[in-house]
């Protein structure tokens, strides 16, 4: 398919939304605590939610969410990442909702196809942000353990996060002034949670872009091998 | 109680504005936060409220059996407290 | 309520024999009355233990029963459909919380029960040892599997113990959505291509029969099914939940389009009833030893879960104990808006 600037607008935010959501539906019947298995999908099904609604901008739902390959996909290589443990999966989740609810909090506050969706999604990303943010002060202040897993796992994921602010043609954000926020903010978050704001670069080395210009990591086409799998094998069917 | 075990909690749920919080169900969590965003989960996956209040379990004082005769006795005796005392006249209406 | 309270609740060995019959006249009064009984009350201690057991039976039930379904939400073939299943699977964790904390109201505490059921001394039900081998038997699942557990549950909105009935209320409502979905999901199945609906056809021939074994030994065998009755924990023998079942299956499964794998299946004008063929207990007893194709399966991936949690829950838990006082109500949040995921409702009105 041609990719418009529109269209590729669209996918960028609804790809972030399928691909973590698909992620956080792998827990199912493994989280660390029966509470947490009904958290996780909650915030699963809001992003399944974000994502149909953004991919039916873009066409049809289903074609675009199973029949792409892995190049025509836009989502950042963050929300990608396997789950890891716990501690990982919260740190992504920090990383990401906070990104995503400063940028729904400007797309509702503006005037654009997005304004809809954003006013209603951004309530929904506020409260992905909190539990987000509790998890975080509750491993990394928690026990010795958990700091210094949530340690490991804020540091591996944060070469991933400068991606969120390269600018999304069509997406008319501030885009270094949601970085600054995203900084202050996660940063305090991490100082709450007796943890520092990890050091390294916020991107790789590589000049080809990411993500957003549908270069992924490995893990990422074992995820859309399994996805797509069953769909693909019944050509035209449906469901 | 291990280090990994959470206390319990007792739910209460307002359904809707107008209404009393009522006891929905218990739940684990390990502080009140957490309580409060697990109880939303849980109870209100539907809709089902608008506002929600958690209690530790243990700070509950309730009636023991054997107190549930002068407790709740009384009571039943004064049947003009409810409306199915009062006998109206058929054909008058909004009372 | 007052679950930890309940720990405290008089029992018979306390008191005077006086006493305990007269308590025990008036608890069989009430039931005998279909009043409920709650948890403060006095009960005789081989109701409690019966209700706790039964509790935490159902409560595993509802959490193992995740694993086969949650096999298939990473390769739900639609968005819509991947939606629905993800709010069932969730469902049932829910589902299982209310069971606990209803078994709680009884001085049971969830990590005991879990321990229980990690370690094997208490059962769930044995037709979660059966796999979901392709994306069909998510549909069999809600139409047979779910529609056999609302047959068995809707009587138990009436059950004798408070808590429970309330439970199951809640649990009666949310599963409404589940069996339609299935039904639906068949539904779509059956009328799709040749290939979709042999898929269909293989999952009901697989889910049938365990289905039907779900209600338990027929009643001249069933250990607790007489005194469970008397105490009205169980409001219906098995053997009448299984033919009220067979008898709503039959002409479902003729508008899906789709056999019922038994050759002896035919309506019974004088019992008004649909006959049907022998059920293969050596299976069923085979499966509840632990000999199903999952059970290891299961259980290892339940207790893997748990284990590899601990050191969440002591997170959260030391945490906790630092911080203690310095939470919720104490600092006025105790009223949380509850608006923002609501619209999650809808899946029961789309499915």
């Amino acid at each position: 398919m041609t990719v418009t600037v529109r269209t590729g607008a669209v996918l960028a935010l609804g790809d972030d939304a399928l691909v973590l959501s698909h992620r956080l539906g792998e827990w199912a019947g493994h989280a660390p605590v029966l509470e947490e298995e009904v958290a996780l999908a909650n915030i699963a099904l809001d992003l399944l939610g974000q994502a149909r609604v953004l991919l039916s901008l873009a066409g049809d739902e289903d074609e675009l969410a199973y029949l792409r390959e892995e190049r025509a996909f836009r989502n950042l290589q963050l929300v990608e990442q396997p789950n890891g443990d716990f501690a990982h999966t919260i740190a992504r989740q920090l990383y990401f909702s906070t990104y995503q609810r400063l940028l729904y909090a400007q797309l509702a506050a503006g005037d654009s196809e997005f304004t809809g969706l954003a006013a209603k999604a951004v309530k929904e990303v506020a409260y992905h942000q909190d539990h987000a943010e509790q998890w975080t002060l509750r491993l990394g202040d928690g026990t010795d353990l958990s700091h210094e897993r949530m340690r490991r796992a804020c540091e591996a994921l944060w070469r991933f996060t400068g991606e969120m602010f390269q600018p999304v043609e069509g997406v008319d954000v501030d885009w270094a002034g949601m970085k600054a926020t995203w900084l202050e903010t996660v940063g305090d978050v991490l100082r709450r949670a007796t943890l520092e704001v990890p050091e390294g670069p916020q991107s790789g080395a590589w000049t080809a872009g990411a993500g957003r210009q549908g270069l992924h990591t490995e893990s990422f086409g074992r995820m859309l091998a399994e996805m797509q799998h069953l769909h693909r094998s019944h050509p035209g069917a449906s469901w | 109680m291990t280090t990994e075990d959470w206390p319990l909690w007792e739910v209460f749920v307002r359904s809707r504005r107008g209404l009393s919080h009522t006891h929905a169900g218990s739940l684990h969590a390990p502080d009140a936060e957490m309580a409060l965003r697990n109880a939303r989960d849980l109870y209100t996956r539907r809709g089902e409220g608008v506002s929600i209040w958690v209690v530790p379990s243990a700070a509950i004082t309730a009636s023991s059996p054997d107190e549930k005769d002068p407790f709740f006795e009384p009571a039943a005796d004064k049947p003009y407290r409810h409306p199915t005392f009062y006998e109206i006249p058929e054909g008058v209406k909004h009372l | 309520m007052a679950t930890a309270a309940a720990h405290r609740t008089a029992r018979a060995d306390d008191m005077a024999e006086a006493d305990a019959a007269r308590y025990e006249a008036v608890f069989d009064a009430a039931v005998a009355a279909d009043e409920r009984i709650e948890p403060r009350d006095w009960m005789p201690d081989a109701y409690r233990a019966s209700l706790i057991r039964q509790m935490a039976q159902h409560a595993h039930s509802e959490i193992i029963g995740m694993q086969p379904e949650a096999n298939w939400i990473t390769r739900a073939p639609s968005l819509r459909r991947k939606a629905i299943l993800m709010a069932k699977v969730q469902d049932e964790a829910g589902h299982g919380l209310y069971l606990y904390s209803a078994a709680e109201t009884l001085g049971a505490s969830r990590e005991d029960l879990l321990d229980k059921l990690h370690t094997g001394r208490q059962k769930y039900s044995s037709i979660f040892n059966y796999p979901t081998l392709t994306w069909a038997d998510v549909g069999a699942i809600g139409w047979l599997v779910d529609g056999a557990a609302i047959t068995n549950q809707v009587p138990l909105c009436r059950c004798s113990y408070g808590p429970y009935a309330r439970a199951m209320v809640r649990v009666c409502k949310e599963e409404s959505f589940h069996q339609r979905q299935g039904y639906e999901l068949l539904l779509a199945l059956s009328q799709g291509t040749a290939e979709q609906h042999a898929m269909a056809q293989d999952a009901v021939d697989r889910w049938w029969w365990p289905s039907l074994m779900m209600f338990g030994p027929p009643d001249d065998e069933s250990a607790h099914s007489a005194q469970s009755l008397a105490w009205k924990i169980k409001r219906h023998s098995n053997d009448d939940l299984r033919r009220r079942f067979v008898d709503i299956c039959v002409p479902q499964a003729e508008s899906l389009n789709l056999t019922l794998p038994d050759p002896h299946l035919r309506w019974n004008e004088e019992r008004g009833h649909y006959d049907f063929g022998p059920i293969d207990w050596t299976e069923f007893w085979e499966v509840l030893k632990g000999n199903g194709p999952c059970n290891e399966q299961r259980l290892s991936q339940r207790r893997q879960a748990h284990d590899e949690g601990a050191w969440v829950r002591e997170a959260a838990a030391a945490y906790a104990a630092k911080h203690n006082g310095a939470t919720g109500a104490a600092d006025g949040h105790a009223d949380v808006a509850v608006g923002p995921s609501a619209e999650q409702a809808g899946m029961s009105g789309e499915a």
